[in-house]
């Protein structure tokens, strides 16, 4: 089931308030994401414990309800 | 399902490079695995590759394993590495050669 980017946006803005989050729609079928997430919630963490925490974000609908996401996120300030 | 942890803890353990992924390193079946296969194959490791889609316990088995709900994953000496994102990204900035180096994991490009 496709999830709109509204949703998208809405989990990870309710797990990362402080973030800049920009979504993009690849496919333009609700189902291919990309997100670019910036939050000093990624500060000091591995790739794997930054995407880890987005997975948690999304309450399991990573890899049911939503088929592709891909991520590119770090910390606010480099 | 403790049968298909065990078997994946084991093909981690004893293999250098291992890729868990949808289809096989020579019939991909998903672009996301396809991209990591390519990347090992430029970089010239040696790997294992795993179908999942050949058994659902190690399909679902493995995003347990590793609190990871997406595949492909990738493992180097029993460490997960990352999914595609991840070793795209490490391959770009080439944090990638450099992890097999440190491993002691050959390359031949």
């Amino acid at each position: 089931m496709p999830m709109s980017v509204q949703s998208l946006e809405n989990l990870l803005r309710e797990a990362f308030p402080d973030a800049d989050i920009r979504i993009d729609d690849l496919a333009g079928d609700g189902d291919h994401y990309r997100a670019v997430v910036r939050s000093d919630a990624f500060k000091g963490k591995s790739r794997v414990a930054q995407h880890q925490l987005v997975y948690a974000a999304l309450k399991g609908r990573m890899g049911g309800e939503l088929h592709a996401l891909a991520l590119d996120t770090g910390p606010k300030t480099a | 399902m403790s049968d298909a942890i065990e078997t994946i803890r084991r093909t981690v353990a004893e293999n250098d490079v291992v890729l868990f992924m949808k289809g096989t390193a020579d019939q991909p079946q998903c672009g996301f695995s396809n991209q990591v296969v390519r990347i090992l194959d430029h970089v010239g490791v040696d790997y294992v590759d795993v179908n999942v889609l050949a058994d659902d316990d190690i399909r679902q088995g493995v995003k347990d394993f590793t609190n990871w709900p997406t595949i492909p994953q990738l493992y180097v000496k029993g460490e997960f590495i990352g999914g595609c994102d991840i070793v795209r990204e490490m391959f770009q900035t080439g944090e990638l050669k450099a992890l097999f180096a440190d491993k002691g994991v050959a390359v031949s490009a």
